[in-house]
């Protein structure tokens, strides 16, 4: 297991090694370089030079990246000229409410994915699964902004259940939970409709196995194999296909975020392209890569715990 | 295709095997390239997406032949008018012509789309094929590259890169495409992986074929599948990727059309009850992706009929 963990752990530094390259590069993409990114477009040339100076910037390139780095590494991510704010308290205000938001729309696509898959499993090629099948491919699809545009139709306008607009960012989330519905609904859709095709399938292959026979022919009965032996050995694909949907999820709730206003690191970074804010966008950029590293490394971790088999490759 | 690569050794008793095989080969290929087929249109989700792709570029190249809208000048005059005789969907809030304009939009889209998917499937197969013949170090190198592009999700890399260059269509096809080859790449690469150990590659390998000749006769055509299918999906995924960008305000400006800022635009009448400026765009946004998606899983069961065939 060590020597397993270990490996994991080096690639993933070697990921995010990579990851920090390319937001450099990025970086010096910009028009007018780091200097124009964080002064301003509009900043004249001798402030350039003198910010140039001050910063290191007239240094070559491998300098310049590794005094940069050593600043992200003891944490600063930059200052956003736009609003007046450090890049860090930007995202330490708005990354939990998109954990509340990407986090409730994982647990419950789990929630429902699960055994909705297993359930199409035992039902394979029945009316069921194949009306299963075919909304899950419509919502998969789907682009997230027709979805929640869809759900404001019928849940704000046709029946006026719920309010059309998430939270705000000045009270806490508790109090305006029927703002958090149909974000998080159209995030669990999507969700839901890439889980369970995964879970149909891995369902379906466990239900193949010798043990599942054993367990029929013990004269156990059908939900008992189901949620003894099948879901719980079917799950085991879904702790990777969690880990690996990081990106997926954290991109969903960009689009959902500037949909529905809910004030997270999606809308942040949006709105930071509207206003040219490159330090905000790079430092969104650059956590959302720590995001998927580490949702990939844990989930890795994880199924090298539930399956011996894997750490032992 | 057969015995070129044998100068002279026509008729001679050592060579007949050889030829036997490349002929027998041959007959295979062609019947298995048939089976594939048969199987393909067999399935019937595969044929309903052929049909609604199909149907949509009927309807986006060949509509406005039969239907004149102006997409170029606005007209607030005849801004947000319900479907009628002279705008059969309506108008939206600069008095354009909606079904018109869904044309329009669909034709970029379309274009952009198909553009992506070669592009990014060529970036992908040469990638993936010098990763995988190529061993160790530049392996490494290159799939490290890889891993690191694709631990960003997509959409922010989009949106910024958008943020900073001018889109238009040459601009969001060669964005789109720069980040959409790395998973056919990965795909590449874990087939050459897989294929350089068979026989039929050492053999090649020790009748003398270099490194450039085996990539390109032996892998290639036998990455071909994998490659085919993604791509079809990779065509769904950039669909996606232009209606997602222009909803957020990132697409090529207007005047050019497009189905996700009309949907952007719709939002705005949510509460106004124009229908006609939210349910056509979406409809088509889905209907387009599900209909390519439908191809490739078509594909992906026919030639997986071919992988156990051979």
């Amino acid at each position: 297991m060590t020597a397993y963990l270990i490996r994991r752990t080096l690639h993933a530094l070697i990921v995010l090694f990579g990851v920090s390259l390319i937001v450099f590069v990025l970086l010096h993409l910009l028009p007018g370089g780091p200097a124009r990114a964080s002064l301003g477009v509009r900043a004249n040339p001798s402030s350039i030079k003198a910010f140039n100076a001050e910063y290191g910037l007239n240094q070559p390139l491998p300098i310049q990246y590794v005094e940069w780095i050593s600043q992200v590494i003891r944490g600063n991510l930059g200052f956003s000229y736009k609003l007046n704010q450090s890049v860090n308290s930007l995202l330490i205000e708005n990354i939990p409410r998109t954990l509340v938001l990407t986090g409730s729309a994982t647990l419950l696509a789990i929630g429902v994915a699960v055994p909705l898959g297993a359930l199409q499993a035992v039902r394979r090629n029945s009316a069921a699964d194949y009306v299963v099948t075919g909304f899950a491919l419509i919502f998969y699809s789907m682009p997230s902004f027709f979805l929640g545009l869809v759900l404001i139709i019928v849940f704000s306008d046709v029946l006026p259940i719920f309010p059309p607009t998430g939270p705000t960012a000045t009270a806490p989330l508790l109090t305006q939970l029927p703002n958090l519905v149909l974000p998080v609904a159209t995030l669990t859709l999507i969700t839901v409709a890439l889980f369970s095709r995964y879970m149909r399938s891995s369902a379906l292959e466990n239900l193949a196995e010798d043990y599942v026979r054993t367990a029929k022919a013990k004269g156990a009965s059908i939900l008992r194999v189901l949620f003894r032996h099948v879901i719980p050995n079917a799950l085991l694909p879904v702790i990777t296909l969690v880990g690996l949907s990081v990106p997926g999820i954290l991109g969903g709730a960009l689009i959902v975020e500037s949909l529905f206003n809910y004030p997270g690191m999606g809308l942040l970074f949006w709105n930071a392209a509207q206003t040219e804010d490159f330090p905000t966008m790079l430092g969104t950029i650059l956590v959302v890569g720590l995001a998927v590293v580490l949702g990939s490394l844990l989930a890795d971790i994880f199924y090298g715990v539930a399956d011996p088999r894997v750490r032992h490759q | 295709m057969i015995g070129n690569e044998r100068p002279g050794g026509k008729g001679t008793a050592s060579v007949a095997p050889a030829e036997v095989i490349a002929a027998e080969s041959g007959v295979r290929s062609a019947s298995l390239r048939k089976a594939t087929l048969i199987v393909f249109l067999q399935n019937r989700l595969a044929l309903a997406g052929l049909v609604i792709v199909a149907g949509f570029f009927l309807f986006c190249f060949l509509g406005p032949v039969f239907y004149h809208t102006n997409q170029i000048a606005t007209n607030v005059q005849i801004a947000n008018q319900p479907p009628s005789l002279k705008h059969l969907l309506g108008t939206d809030s600069v008095g354009y012509d909606e079904l018109g304009r869904l044309m329009a939009g669909g034709r970029i889209t379309l274009l952009i789309a198909l553009a992506v998917a070669v592009l990014a499937t060529s970036i992908g197969l040469i990638w993936g094929c010098v990763a995988g013949v190529s061993r160790s170090a530049v392996d490494s190198l290159m799939m490290r590259i890889v891993d690191a592009a694709l631990a960003i999700p997509g959409i922010f890399l989009l949106i910024f890169l958008n943020s900073i260059l001018k889109p238009s269509v040459f601009v969001l096809t060669f964005v789109i495409a720069a980040l959409a080859w790395l998973v056919p790449s990965r795909l590449v690469r874990a087939e050459v992986l897989s294929l350089r150990e068979r026989p039929f590659i050492e053999a090649s390998r020790t009748a003398g074929a270099n490194g450039v000749r085996i990539v390109l006769r032996h892998l290639v055509p036998n990455v071909f599948g994998t490659v085919a299918v993604n791509a079809t999906f990779q065509v769904a995924d950039a669909v996606l990727a232009v209606a997602a960008l222009s909803f957020l305000g990132l697409g090529i400006p207007p005047p050019a059309a497009n189905w996700g800022s009309m949907l952007a635009n719709g939002v705005n009448y949510t509460f106004a009850g124009y229908w006609w400026q939210i349910w056509p765009a979406g409809i088509c946004i889905v209907a387009v992706v599900v209909g390519f998606n439908f191809i490739g899983e078509g594909l992906r069961d026919a030639i997986d009929v071919r992988l156990r065939a051979a």
